[in-house]
């Protein structure tokens, strides 16, 4: 399992240039096809535009001029960089998507028959519930669970992780994604995926935006911008006859510049490359989100539900110090609890041998001669050995009491208060007792990552609750939890509590986040509502979530609602700047409009503009060219910084508000500028 | 001076009323007043209405639209029947279908739009019985409107918003009654008219003159015209007329009638949503918008006239006299046609026509922001409310989480009803102004030339949609194309906005509330309020601005000394 | 929607008789027993103190140049760009000079809101003395005393514009000139 060492900073793995040669003859030729009235239709801003196009190219045709002809090449070309923004952010997914698409092509399968024979089949043939065998050098062919054998697999096919990680039958990493590549081992593999929906699939799909649906507050921005296009058509159209009354005639190419000066075209031309943009910086990251609307959903996540474990502290407890009780030495405790984690595998198990070892030089022995091991269970919730006349015991403080009780032995006075106030300095206190003894206790420890507590104050600060869900004691659970900086913690954590716990955020109208991989995760990642499933876990936790995290990194949570709010700032940044660029435009256009009805209007001419043709041109060719300009930004995303909402509303008002009031007063200036140089008039 | 401490104590009233108003509304509503109780249980008991049942949004529409098209019949068969109706000592004949038509419409509406003049055209019992019952019924029907957006903010997962008619007896009976009744007496007593008797005829024997001077049921008229920010007058000079507006006080009062209503509902919305400063801040955001309407009509107004000085006046210290009451002077016109026009009430105590072309322009845009400023009863705060709920949702974009307001997501149903109620009014004005001003119908109605021939046919749509009902009143509206597209215009203003946001209220009381976090955008922050302005300038203001520019604008500039006609 | 239908009818019925009938009644009767004067119309023997006249000649103090008929009351909704505007100030201004009057203030030579405006500016009036004490043979400081005694308001000291009273002042010039003869 691949946990990288600095999970929180995400690193965007496949980020292309965004200036790609192919990359972009591809968008260009792609936003000539976009030309479609089938498809422009589907944007009523840029519809509009399209149709603006139209009338003014026909009115050029019909008298042609140096002006008419401007404006109409203008229109087109706000038409094309719409189309041109669109597919640039379309063909970075398929980019991507071509070098997904390569693994997968002509895998061959080596399915099991009813009676263990093998036959060869394509991997476009394996239907879920078939199984099929994969040795060192194989490629994967379908999503599965492993039920047979453990491998080591090299994912980054899919992840770009290029560690091998473990697969095994049975517990929580049984999964397997199709078009990896088994490195050691033989494992049989339950398919779980019907041909064509495999996590690549669905991923090649996502990321190409093919059958795009539009997410919630994508939908309800598109109708806004319609509405905002609607008003502006009857304030255009009206004026023809208003300047009519007055004795005046406006030009209808005029008319048309305004409207489309008017209407929200910035942001109604990007609108679709922000939300195929931020499906691929979520892939970029490694998470695949099942739908458009889990991303959104991010955003608005008012509680993040964190594992403890890998989340919030490093992987394992390690053991720490070594408390004998009584006048046991500590030696022999050390001795004792290296020969009952001799055959623990666990890596708390290991630590103690490595303890036992560093402390007091003990080695690691062969178990020799008589002796039974005695399994962890969690019935039991101890582990030990039986060596000769000795079972020794290591376990749970209440566990390995109740034992030595039951052997008729006497607890030391000291124990219960130690093992209390290990409990409550947020260790886990393992008592080891022999027969009917209590020797001591094994302190193990949690290290909380390095940094997690300041990312912890950046989600408070973002209205953001962090609730840390553990097994462990109460007890132990707060004190790690305020070391932490969390808000709150779930301790003794069961499959039923998290459940609870989710539902009860939700009642609260509170928007719950949560990753989770094993089998019993999958009803809280299925009542949370964004739940991402580790790649590791299984099929069943994958299915429950709406995102996958390919790295099963849990931080990652954090990261994804950081891109999901990223997401919904740029729609909003852009709208508002948007909108506030009609003022300017009105300033340059109107006393150019009115100029043969009221020449006294030209006192309007606030920017004091060449003439009232390079005043239009100037406007319209600045609305086309800022299309131009915030491509990057609307593929990027606007710049995000966790703070409180008071703080972001404020900063990004002022940026794209007042930044988008002023602007275009400069920039259509500097064209006007320009455009009387040219000797335009 | 005077007119500085008269600001001052206008401000300074109807903050003292705010709480207290706003306070008496959310209790009207939520059904804890009692002392009326005698008179409104009889009333639910002929109506057939169980008090304490509920309507889903749907119903609660259905009663407001079938109500609104009852109340125009009952109007217009008074109006029709009036000749031959008790209470018309002059002897007044029916009034002509067109007319009648658009005059029902027009106080259903709670526009008030006036093609003709009341002394000579409306008995008493049509002025009574007919017209001032739509001033409270039209006001009342305002308010629940505004009351149910409220709640649908205020509600939880609730699948109904009120009950059209318990709301509206409320109130009647509660609010507009017992304030009327008082007022009326305070009017009185400063000369405003309350009698059933005909026309007085009168004989100066100092110069000779003689004169039939029309009179009847006045004041109790006058009150309520204000109260509701309906604004239809008795007589055709409305305000101006000293039979309804008799002193500086009167005028004053006028004032805070029309303005105390609308201002408190933001107390009354703070109250019922759990959160005074949400309240404060849409006050916040209409009296500044309030203020800098004031300021740049004031501005004008107390600048000269540029007619009369070309006619060689040259003393105009006082400002533009011209169509102004004396006892009032323009400074105080202004204030009050102002507040009128911002209110949605359209009475006037001048004549608004004759405004300089920048104070003209003043009384345009407090209409053009879609009358928030604070607008008329319930209907300024609805409005308010839909430009916020659009606010909201961009800023709350910025803030990066899908847009809430209040705990309520604000998604794709609700911009689409709140998109519909702010475009609803801009696209009326346009479309009705555009044909007017192409069809000769339309053209030759204009009383001036030049630029502001444009503006009173640009102000009578403006006026009418946004259920305003204050003239630029040189234009000849009595006319079957004005009668015909004003009706339009009107009940577009209307129900065209209403219905959008009763269904937005109901859409919002069926949603559960969000958690508020410090990730939620606060509302309730001047931020906030320069976010709501931007918005109600921006797309509400800037939609006229070409508009403008044709009509007062152009006028301004045109001169100096440049005239029409 | 027939029960919609139903309601809103006995509703119409019920609250225009409380609202309609019963309330302006109620305040009729009301207004006529404690303001019997004010509530119809301010009436004395010269005509109502609240609806201007026309005075003609130059023993009377003039009011606004208004129609002053209460039967069509309103303004003259010239605009502030109209010739027809200009012109009829430019009238009023001849008439004025002809009288005498050579600076007359603007509320003299505009016409009102409401066009039977009662009240004039105090310095409208006091451009009249002249003109006036000559047609009366009167001193022009006992016209000035009395056009300062009938000035009224602004009421509470700050509410609206002192005015004078057009009928007012006759009145109280008529009684001066009885008195004097």
């Amino acid at each position: 399992m691949s946990v990288a060492s600095n999970p929180v900073a995400g690193r965007a793995r496949k980020q292309l240039a965004w200036l790609d040669r192919r990359v972009m003859t591809r968008a260009l030729l792609e936003s000539l096809r976009k030309l479609d009235p089938r498809v422009q239709v589907r944007n009523p801003v840029m519809f509009v535009v399209c149709v603006g196009t139209v009338v003014t190219a026909a009115e050029s045709v019909a008298r042609p001029t140096v002006f008419d002809w401007g404006v109409t090449v203008t229109l087109l070309a706000t038409v094309i960089f719409a189309n041109f923004a669109e597919a640039t952010a379309e063909s970075r997914g398929r980019a991507q998507a071509a070098s997904l698409r390569q693994t997968r092509t002509g895998t061959q399968a080596r399915r099991l028959g009813a009676e263990g024979r093998e036959e060869r089949v394509s991997a476009a043939e394996l239907r879920r519930g078939d199984r099929v065998v994969c040795e060192p050098g194989d490629l994967i062919p379908s999503d599965g669970d492993v039920v047979e054998g453990v491998a080591s697999v090299d994912e980054s096919a899919v992840t770009g992780e290029s560690a091998p990680v473990i697969r095994e039958s049975g517990g929580d990493r049984s999964a397997v994604t199709g078009g990896t590549r088994v490195l050691s081992d033989r494992i049989v593999v339950q398919i779980s995926a019907e041909p064509g929906q495999t996590f690549l699939d669905r991923m090649i799909e996502l990321v190409e935006g093919a059958n795009r649906q539009k997410t919630p507050n994508e939908l309800a921005l598109t109708i806004l911008l319609a509405a905002l296009t609607i008003i502006f058509i009857p304030v255009c159209v009206a004026l023809a006859p208003f300047a009519g009354y007055a004795g005046g005639q406006v030009s209808v190419v005029i008319l048309v510049a305004l409207l489309v000066c008017l209407i929200p075209t910035t942001i109604g031309a990007l609108i679709s490359a922000i939300g195929i943009a931020g499906m691929d910086r979520l892939v970029q990251r490694n998470v695949l989100a099942m739908s458009g609307r889990a991303v959104e959903a991010a955003g608005d996540v008012n509680t993040l539900l964190l594992d403890k474990t890998g989340t919030i502290t490093l992987g394992n407890r390690r053991a720490e110090q070594f408390y004998p009780v009584g006048r046991v030495a500590e030696r022999k405790l050390a001795e004792a609890a290296q020969l009952a984690s001799l055959a623990d595998d666990t890596p708390e198990g290991r630590s103690i041998v490595v303890l036992a070892k560093e402390r007091f030089g003990i080695r690691e022995r062969q178990l020799a001669g008589e002796h039974a091991i005695v399994p962890f269970s969690a019935r039991t919730r101890m582990s030990g050995i039986d060596m000769g006349g000795h079972q020794i015991r290591k376990g749970a403080a209440d566990a390995v009491r109740a034992w030595v009780e039951e052997r008729g032995g006497q607890l030391p006075p000291d124990l219960t208060p130690l093992v209390e106030r290990l409990a409550q300095a947020g260790s886990t206190p393992l008592v080891v007792a022999e027969n009917a003894s209590a020797l001591g206790v094994i302190e193990l420890k949690d290290v909380v990552k390095a940094g997690i507590r300041a990312r912890f104050d950046e989600m408070r600060r973002m209205g953001i609750r962090t609730v840390m869900v553990t097994g462990d004691n109460p007890l132990t659970a707060a004190t790690i939890a305020a070391e932490a900086g969390v808000d709150d913690f779930l301790a003794e954590a069961t499959p039923e509590t998290k459940l609870a716990l989710i539902r009860r955020e939700q009642e609260g109208g509170r928007l719950v986040a949560m990753a989770g991989d094993g089998t019993n995760d999958a009803p809280a990642l299925a009542q949370a509502d964004v739940g991402v499933a580790m790649n590791t876990g299984t099929m069943a936790a994958k299915e429950a979530g709406n995102m996958v995290d390919l790295d099963s990194n849990p931080t990652k949570l954090i990261e994804v609602v950081a891109i999901g709010k990223q997401l919904l700032i740029t729609r909003g940044a852009l709208t508002t700047f948007s909108i506030a660029n009609d003022v300017a435009k009105y300033f340059a256009i109107i006393p150019a409009l009115f100029v043969t009805t009221y020449p006294q209007l030209g006192a309007l001419n606030v920017l004091r503009l060449h003439s009232p043709h390079t005043a239009v041109l100037s406007a319209v060719i600045f609305n086309a060219l800022v299309i131009v300009a915030l491509i990057p930004l609307a593929v990027r995303g606007v710049r995000y910084r966790p703070a409180s909402a008071s703080a972001l509303l404020r900063r990004n008002l002022l940026i794209y508000g007042v930044g988008g009031l002023v602007a275009p007063f400069v920039f259509i200036k500097l064209i006007d500028m320009a455009l009387a140089a040219l000797g335009l008039h | 001076m005077g007119f500085g401490i008269t600001v001052l104590v206008l401000a300074l009233v109807l903050a003292l009323l705010w709480r207290p108003l706003g306070a008496y509304m959310a209790r009207i509503y939520g059904g804890e007043m009692r002392w009326l109780a005698w008179l409104e249980r009889p009333v639910y008991r002929a109506i057939g209405v169980d008090p304490s049942s509920e309507q889903s949004w749907k119903r609660y529409a259905g009663a407001t639209v079938v109500f609104s098209a009852v109340s125009v019949v009952f109007v217009y068969l008074i109006e029709r029947l009036q000749g031959v109706l008790p209470l018309n000592p002059q002897h007044l004949p029916a009034v002509p279908p067109l007319l009648a038509l658009n005059t029902a419409i027009s106080f259903m509406t709670n526009t008030n739009w006036q093609n003709y003049a009341g002394e000579a055209t409306m008995s008493y019992l049509t002025q009574m019985a007919a017209l001032a019952v739509q001033q409270f019924l039209s006001a009342a029907v305002g308010i629940q409107v505004a009351l149910v957006l409220v709640r649908g903010f205020s509600r939880r997962e609730s699948p109904t918003v009120g009950n059209f008619w318990v709301d509206l007896v409320r109130g009647s009976i509660y609010l507009l009654l017992p304030i009327s009744a008082v007022m009326t007496l305070v009017f009185v007593s400063q000369g405003a008219v309350q009698t059933l008797a005909g026309p007085a005829h009168v004989h100066d024997a100092l110069n000779g003159v003689s004169q039939t001077i029309p009179l009847g049921p006045v004041a109790s008229m006058s009150v309520i015209k204000q109260l509701g920010t309906n604004g239809g007058g008795f007589f055709n000079a409305n305000s101006a007329d000293p039979f309804e507006n008799p002193t500086g006080l009167t005028n004053l009062l006028e004032i805070v009638l029309l303005l105390c209503i609308p201002f408190s509902l933001t107390y009354t919305f703070g109250r019922m949503v759990g959160s005074l400063r949400q309240g404060l801040a849409l006050l916040a955001t209409m009296v500044v918008l309030f203020g800098a309407v004031l300021g740049m009509s004031l501005a004008a107004e107390v600048g000269p006239n540029p007619a009369v000085r070309a006619a060689g006046v040259t003393s105009q210290s006082g400002g533009n006299e011209v169509g102004k009451e004396t006892r009032f002077g323009p400074a105080a016109s202004d204030l009050f046609d102002i507040a009128s026009t911002s209110t949605s009430t359209g009475s006037v105590d001048a004549a608004n026509d004759s405004f300089t072309p920048i104070g003209g322009a003043g009384l345009l845009v407090g209409m053009m922001l879609g009358e928030v400023s604070p607008g008329g009863v319930g209907s300024g705060l609805y409005t308010m409310l839909l430009f916020a709920v659009v606010a909201v949702f961009v800023g709350g974009l910025m803030v990066g989480r899908t847009p809430e307001y209040l705990g309520k997501k604000i998604q794709a149903r609700e911009v689409k009803l709140a998109s519909l109620g702010v475009l609803m009014m801009p696209v009326t004005v346009l479309t009705l102004a555009a044909l007017a001003v192409a069809l000769p119908a339309g053209r030759s109605a204009v009383l001036n030339l030049g630029p502001h021939g444009f503006s009173e046919i640009l102000y009578a749509f403006v006026s009418q949609a946004n259920n305003n009902g204050s003239a630029f009143a040189g234009l000849s509206a009595n006319t079957a194309f004005y009668n015909l597209t004003g009706a339009l215009a009107m009940t577009l203003g209307r129900l065209g906005i209403m219905l959008p946001v009763l269904a937005l209220g109901g859409a919002l009381a069926a949603k559960p509330k969000v958690a508020e976090t410090a990730g939620t955008m606060r509302t309730d922050r001047p931020v906030f309020v320069g976010l709501l302005l931007g918005t109600v300038v921006l797309v509400g203001g800037l939609t006229f601005l070409p508009a403008l520019a044709l009509g007062p604008i152009a006028e301004s500039l045109v001169g100096p000394g440049r005239l029409f006609g | 929607m027939l029960l919609h239908l139903r309601r809103a009818l006995l509703a119409m019925l019920v609250l225009t008789v409380i609202l309609g009938l019963a309330y302006p009644l109620a305040e009729t009767g009301l207004a006529q027993w404690w303001f019997p004067a004010q509530a119809s119309g301010s009436i004395g023997r010269d005509g109502s103190s609240l609806v201007g006249q026309h005075w003609q000649g130059r023993e009377w103090f003039h009011g606004r140049p208004d129609p002053d008929d209460p039967g069509a009351t309103g303004g003259s909704q010239l605009g502030p760009t109209s010739k027809v505007l200009e012109q009829e100030v430019r009238a009023a201004l001849r008439a004025e000079h002809a009288l005498g009057v050579e600076h007359p203030p603007a509320n003299l030579v505009t016409s009102s809101g409401s066009g039977v405006d009662p009240d004039i500016s105090p310095a409208a009036a006091l451009a009249q003395v002249d003109q006036v004490a000559r047609a009366r043979h009167l001193s022009r400081a006992r016209l000035r005393r009395l056009v300062r005694a009938v000035e009224q308001g602004p009421e509470l000291g700050f509410l609206g514009e002192p005015v004078i009273n057009v009928l007012a002042l006759n009145q109280a010039l008529q009684k001066l000139a009885d008195r004097s003869r």
